[in-house]
């Protein structure tokens, strides 16, 4: 299995520490071999920072990367955004000798380098392809008996151009992984849309954001499920506290909890809501939090 | 709208135009858009006003996008679509065409190092999960951020940022 080091970025750390924390415990339990990346910074956010500037978008990148060879290990991230920014920042370093030469220019100024030598993986290709869903299937100590919509998100599977791609229209890789837990990953319309907090729309344009965000909602409360399943902060917020501001606004009653595949593992593997942080969502749902105790 | 440097636009436009050029207008691209659906983008028509208006940078749908990638991924003619999104929306920030809140996320970059930097709420909920009220990250680490702050600079992305 190959070692790595936990790339963190920013909204899980100081918006929704309980993935940090689930993603520590569920990695112990499966006797992953991950360290923190310590000193990294913003990614940086792709959908603001790179469109404003692919320079600076490139160096930041490169120098989180760069901090993690020097570990001589792959990259973990647990956020579909940071995973588009690095591995797609990684791919361009590796392919274009002249990119790689620009982004060393820039580093050098720190007494950096970034040699190409090593991966930017993503937590749920990482377990599915590490570990496995027959693995998982045999540590957990609690099967889930849940009812769970799947969402993928964009950038875990987009650009497919220099990833380690499964499909995009109808990947199942982390389906398999959310059934490894016992729950049953329920198909609804428009699976594979979007959440609507990307490309800097959730901050500039929240009102548009939300549109998307109600339409994905309502396809998921037309088949009835316990709970969302992500793997992205970014996408969880905008789920989750989007529920809240969208109830606010328009007077609408959503009340689905939304989880991060790490929490969903957690729960299968024992560990409590509060140990979880599920409990420290924008939304809160009692009766899932009272299946658990 | 006012293009202060129009003939370095038009010459920047015309290269991510060339491959703009190749569309069919099939409209797979503005058919798959999710955000489409529910805002005035209509990305198909945004490529074409690419190709020859500089007015495209000033356009309030060039914003609309979310990056999902749908239609870079389906376009039958290959076009990198979101790339060429990129492109523009790069032009429209050196002419200082830029949301308030997006100036503000660069700032919290330059300042913090993290588009999203911590804050009390959070702190709390680190303490009451057991980590630390700071994360591993240029948080805790000065001379990261220091680090980071000289890469911003080189880049001359503080200057970018503080245009008006
Ligand atoms: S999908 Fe491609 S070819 Fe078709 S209209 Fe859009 S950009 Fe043009
Ligand atoms: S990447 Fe942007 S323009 Fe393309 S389909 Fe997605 S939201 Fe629409």
């Amino acid at each position: 299995m190959a070692n790595v080091s936990l790339f963190l970025g920013c909204v899980i750390p100081n918006r929704y520490p309980g993935i940090e924390k689930s993603t520590k415990l569920c990695l112990d339990k499966l006797e992953v071999d991950c360290i923190d990346l310590e000193g990294a910074s913003c990614c940086p956010a792709p959908g603001v920072l790179r469109s404003f500037d692919k320079a600076t978008w490139l160096a930041l990148a490169g120098r989180n990367i760069a901090l993690s060879e020097e570990l001589d290990r792959d990259l973990l991230t647990i956020c579909n955004g940071c995973y588009g920014s690095l591995a797609d920042a990684n791919y361009e370093i590796k392919a274009d000798e002249q990119v790689k030469k620009e982004v060393n220019s820039h580093l050098g100024l720190i007494g950096r380098n970034i040699k190409g030598s090593h991966d930017v993986r993503h937590i749920t290709e990482f377990l599915h392809k590490e570990v496995g869903p027959g693995k998982i299937r045999d540590v957990i100590t609690r099967p889930l008996e849940l009812r769970v919509a799947v969402h993928y998100g964009c950038h875990l599977l987009k650009p497919s151009k220099g990833r380690v791609g499964s499909s995009v229209e109808r990947p199942s890789f982390f389906d398999e992984l959310v059934e490894a837990t016992g729950a049953e990953s329920v198909e609804y319309p428009d699976k594979m849309e979007c959440c609507g907090a990307g490309g800097g729309v959730r901050s500039a344009l929240p009102d548009e954001a939300l549109a998307l965000t109600g339409h994905k909602l309502s396809m998921i409360e037309s088949v009835g499920v316990d709970c969302i399943v992500n793997a992205c902060p970014f996408c969880h917020m905008q789920l989750d506290a989007g529920q809240v501001d969208l109830n606010g606004r328009d007077g609408t009653s959503h009340n689905i909890p939304v989880l991060h595949y790490t929490q969903l593992l957690g729960l299968a593997l024992g560990f409590s809501v509060e140990e979880l942080g599920i409990d420290l969502n924008e939304m809160k749902n009692l009766e899932f939090f009272k299946k658990f105790v | 709208m006012s293009v202060r440097n129009e003939p370095n636009v038009l010459s920047r436009m015309e290269k991510t135009g060339s491959t703009i050029l190749k569309c069919m207008h099939c409209g797979v691209c503005s058919g798959s858009c999710p955000s489409g659906r529910h805002t005035s983008l209509n990305v198909r028509k945004l490529l074409r006003k690419a190709c020859n208006d500089p007015a495209v940078l000033s356009d309030d749908s060039l914003w609309m996008c979310t990056t999902c990638y749908n239609c870079q991924e389906r376009c039958p003619r290959g076009i990198d679509i979101v790339d060429a999104i990129f492109e523009m929306r790069a032009l429209a920030v050196q002419e200082g065409i830029i949301y308030p809140e997006h100036r503000k996320v660069g700032e919290l970059l330059l300042e913090h190092g993290h588009a999203v930097p911590i804050n009390e709420e959070n702190r709390t909920k680190r303490e009451a999960l057991g980590l630390d009220p700071l994360p591993p990250t240029v948080h805790s680490f000065p001379e990261g951020l220091e680090e980071v702050k000289k890469l911003l600079t080189s880049c001359g992305f503080d200057e970018l940022m503080s245009e008006e």
